[in-house]
């Protein structure tokens, strides 16, 4: 253990915003006026002052290394006076108040390999996870999945022919960091088989009545195996959410024959028009198959399509399917509709149908 | 090095295709860093072999935090040394994720020295993530982010790192000042934000207007999101100038209304505010001529969580309206009763939005002292199982409170 000093300092906090900001931005601070965006991946705001800023964003693997973040600022320098930002869907935004520099930041960051758009009605940056890149319960990877989709939806990135936004995120277990329960499409890593407990090791490594109190359908009871205290899991009440395992390092669910994919629709947390919804399942399994996870891709291309050739101008997916019925969704788009698409969890009987109100 | 990299066919495959790569960045980090050529060949058996390679985290930090750092070890230390220990370190952003070079260049050197020269720019709840590195690695680390004044961010139950939207900096639409609200309320809660002794985890988001641009009603316990009390301001002749340029006023804006509070005869563009519901579409469609109102402040919303373990929440209205300006006190004391109650009778791992559900939101208010309002529910409720704490007694016809 390292000793503390005498000049360590603890609780300062981030560096102050401030002297981030490009001056023509602390100058006209809460003035601006409107924005107009000028073509895929390039807006301009513009002051009350007369001033503009103009934004050029560019497409991001979120996983960077430090000779990219380099490269970054070699960039921000030559056009910028330094100055970039990040986007809460991690792309990486570069602002100028010189409009000539636009088309050169463009061709810099091409060159560079990095794509510019995801503004407007467009498919932006996959808001996603670490997978098996870092984490110990993915289900599924995160970043190979990203790129295989963005791969095949690049179009959808570098241009704005949607009739609205559409948000794709992903999470590799259901802990669902990120916006998976609240995005247009999302990919979400599962299991499909309950955990292998270590009996040896449970004792040891587990507090018993977390692990019982981790599991939300309350498949775990304390138990003595071999004189020893442990847990069992009554396996048909068990959804292999992974939760216990989360508390409990001796019940790994890992299971590379069973482990996949499924797919939501339907999230929003934006206010316009109507209220945030939580995205529903779409899809309940797909394989994995690494490296390029063509089921996955293709499924999601397919709801992607379906949704731009029927919903109306700035329709979002659940909206579309508010207004056409989750019936006509499943004919649209060709999914098998099966008994796991049914609520079976606490309060499920609010998602039956109640009334007469279908189409045929 | 560079020679040395370890075969990956199946990675190699991700190298091509117009989307960044993330293969290529760890193969550029690797030309240089052990750890990070280790992380290929692990993560290329984790491709052949469909599962991942990491251990629980074990407890590691630096002196005098309890949180900022997330253990990891691989399950394959023999195969791969180098990342026998591969811990992510937090590190709190600056607010809207403004940056220059000389602080992202400065933060690259360091990494470069102690770490695996990998990052997230940035993590789901704003940080800056160094993703690799030792448990001997990590006091130098954050002696040396020390010097250029960028400290730890939250993991474990404490406050969370806060984020915020680009708000006034570069938006029209920002009815409060995020970026000057997620920086003061950061600054306010380093204690909580460092040493967790909460139930379980804590997260503010701050979003400038209803379009909730970092999602902040999904994603924190705490979302406070912009809006206002008065009139949308209309430039009668922008709206005139849209309609000339061919927008389709009465199909586009009108009739996309949720409160179908809009007229359109042709001319002009009439708006009943008293039922707008502030909901952005219209000024989304034409922000040329609709602007939010002027006596702007936020919605302060509780209690969104993803699905573990009683099933994933969105925040609900706590206080329909409150004036947006430092120091917040009034809200502070809010969160700071709330973190009392929650911290006293909560369970362990039990988020606020759960705890609510738990005890029972009118309770809950009683208990943080504010009054329950009709903005708070969607509906009221639709069962008759109301526990009544008033009542007259027999004799004395006068009323008393069990309450």
């Amino acid at each position: 253990m390292v000793e503390a000093t005498q000049e360590r300092r603890t609780d300062y906090g981030p560096p102050h915003y401030e002297q981030f900001l490009p001056p023509v931005v602390k100058k006209n601070y809460g003035k601006w006026k409107y924005h107009e965006v000028i073509k895929p991946g390039v807006m301009v705001h513009v002051s009350e002052t007369g001033d503009k800023i103009f934004t050029v964003r560019a497409g991001s693997a979120r996983l960077l290394s430090i000779d990219k973040i380099r490269m970054y600022c070699d960039i921000a320098d030559k056009y910028c006076g330094g100055h970039l930002r990040f986007t809460s869907r991690h792309n990486v935004e570069f602002l100028t108040d010189q409009e000539k520099n636009i088309d050169l930041l463009i061709k810099d960051l091409k060159a560079i390999g990095h794509p510019v758009g995801g503004i407007g009605n467009s498919i932006s940056a996959i808001v996603h996870t670490q997978g098996w890149v870092h984490c110990h319960s993915a289900a599924t990877d995160a970043s190979g999945v990203v790129k295989a989709v963005m791969d095949d939806l690049i179009e959808y990135f570098e241009n704005m022919k949607l009739p609205g936004k559409l948000r794709i995120a992903l999470a590799c277990c259901l802990n669902m960091c990120g916006a998976v329960h609240c995005s247009d499409i999302a990919i979400l890593g599962i299991h499909r088989r309950p955990p292998k407990i270590d009996h040896e090791r449970l004792p040891k490594m587990c507090e018993i009545p977390s692990v019982s109190a981790s599991c939300p359908t309350a498949a775990i009871r304390p138990t003595t195996v071999d004189g020893k205290q442990s847990v069992e899991v009554i396996e048909e009440r068990c959804m292999f959410c992974g939760n216990c395992f989360t508390v409990c390092p001796a019940m790994p669910l890992m299971n590379p024959l069973n482990d996949g994919i499924s797919l939501w629709v339907g999230g929003k947390v934006s206010n316009a028009r109507c209220e945030p919804m939580f995205s529903k399942l779409a899809v309940p399994y797909l394989p994995n198959n690494p490296p390029r996870w063509p089921e996955t891709v293709a499924a999601i291309r397919n709801l992607v399509e379906v949704w731009a050739k029927n919903a109306r101008k700035y329709e979002r997916m659940g909206e579309w399917i508010e207004r056409i019925g989750w019936p006509k969704f499943f004919k649209m788009t060709g999914i098998p509709f099966q008994k796991e698409h049914i609520d079976d969890f606490k309060h499920a009987g609010l998602t039956y149908k109640t009334s007469t109100h279908l189409t045929f | 090095m560079a020679d040395k990299l370890p075969k990956t066919p199946q990675l190699d495959e991700l190298e091509k295709g117009k989307w960044p790569s993330f293969v290529k960045e760890i193969k550029m980090a690797a030309q240089r860093s052990p750890m990070s050529r280790d992380l290929l060949g692990l993560l290329e058996q984790s491709y052949e072999e469909k599962r991942g390679h990491w251990k629980h985290g074990g407890i590691v930090g630096v002196m005098g935090y309890g949180g900022g750092v997330i253990g990891r070890y691989t399950d394959l230390p023999e195969k791969y040394p180098d990342i026998a220990h591969f811990h992510t370190m937090r590190i709190n952003q600056p607010a809207g994720w403004f940056y220059n070079s000389d602080a992202l260049r400065k933060i690259c050197d360091i990494w470069e020295k102690h770490g695996s020269g990998l990052t997230n720019m940035h993590g789901s709840t704003g940080d800056i993530i160094l993703l690799g590195t030792t448990t001997e690695e990590l006091e130098p680390t954050f002696s040396e982010l020390q010097k250029i004044d960028f400290d730890l961010g939250g993991s474990g139950s404490d406050v969370r790192t806060p984020s915020c939207c680009v708000g006034m900096a570069r938006c029209e639409w920002a009815c409060y000042d995020t970026m000057a609200a997620c920086y003061d309320f950061t600054r306010s809660f380093q204690d909580e934000m460092h040493r967790p002794a909460f139930p379980y985890k804590y997260k503010f988001k701050f979003s400038g207007c209803p379009n909730d641009c970092v999602a902040s009603i999904a994603r924190a316990d705490m979302s406070i999101i912009g809006t206002w009390r008065d009139s949308i301001q209309v430039d009668k002749d922008a709206v005139a100038a849209y309609a000339k340029s061919g927008m389709d006023i009465q199909a586009d804006v009108v009739d996309n209304c949720p409160a179908k509070c809009m007229e359109w005869d042709g001319k002009e563009l009439d708006i009943d505010n008293s039922y707008c519901r502030r909901c952005m579409h219209c000024i989304n469609a034409m922000p040329k001529a609709l602007r939010p109102g002027k006596d702007r402040g936020a919605t302060v919303l509780l209690g969104s969580k993803a699905p573990i373990v009683e099933g994933a929440l969105l925040s609900s209205v706590l206080i329909p309206f409150y004036k947006m300006e430092p120091p917040y006190q009034e809200l502070k004391d809010i969160v700071e009763r709330i973190w009392d109650l929650w911290s006293e009778e909560g369970k362990a791992r039990e988020r606020v939005g759960e705890f609510i559900q738990r005890v029972g939101m009118g309770n809950f208010l009683e208990a943080i002292e504010i009054e329950p309002v009709a903005e708070m529910v969607a509906h009221p409720r639709e069962n008759p199982y109301v526990f009544y704490e008033e009542y007259m007694e027999e004799d004395e016809g006068e009323e008393e409170s069990a309450g």
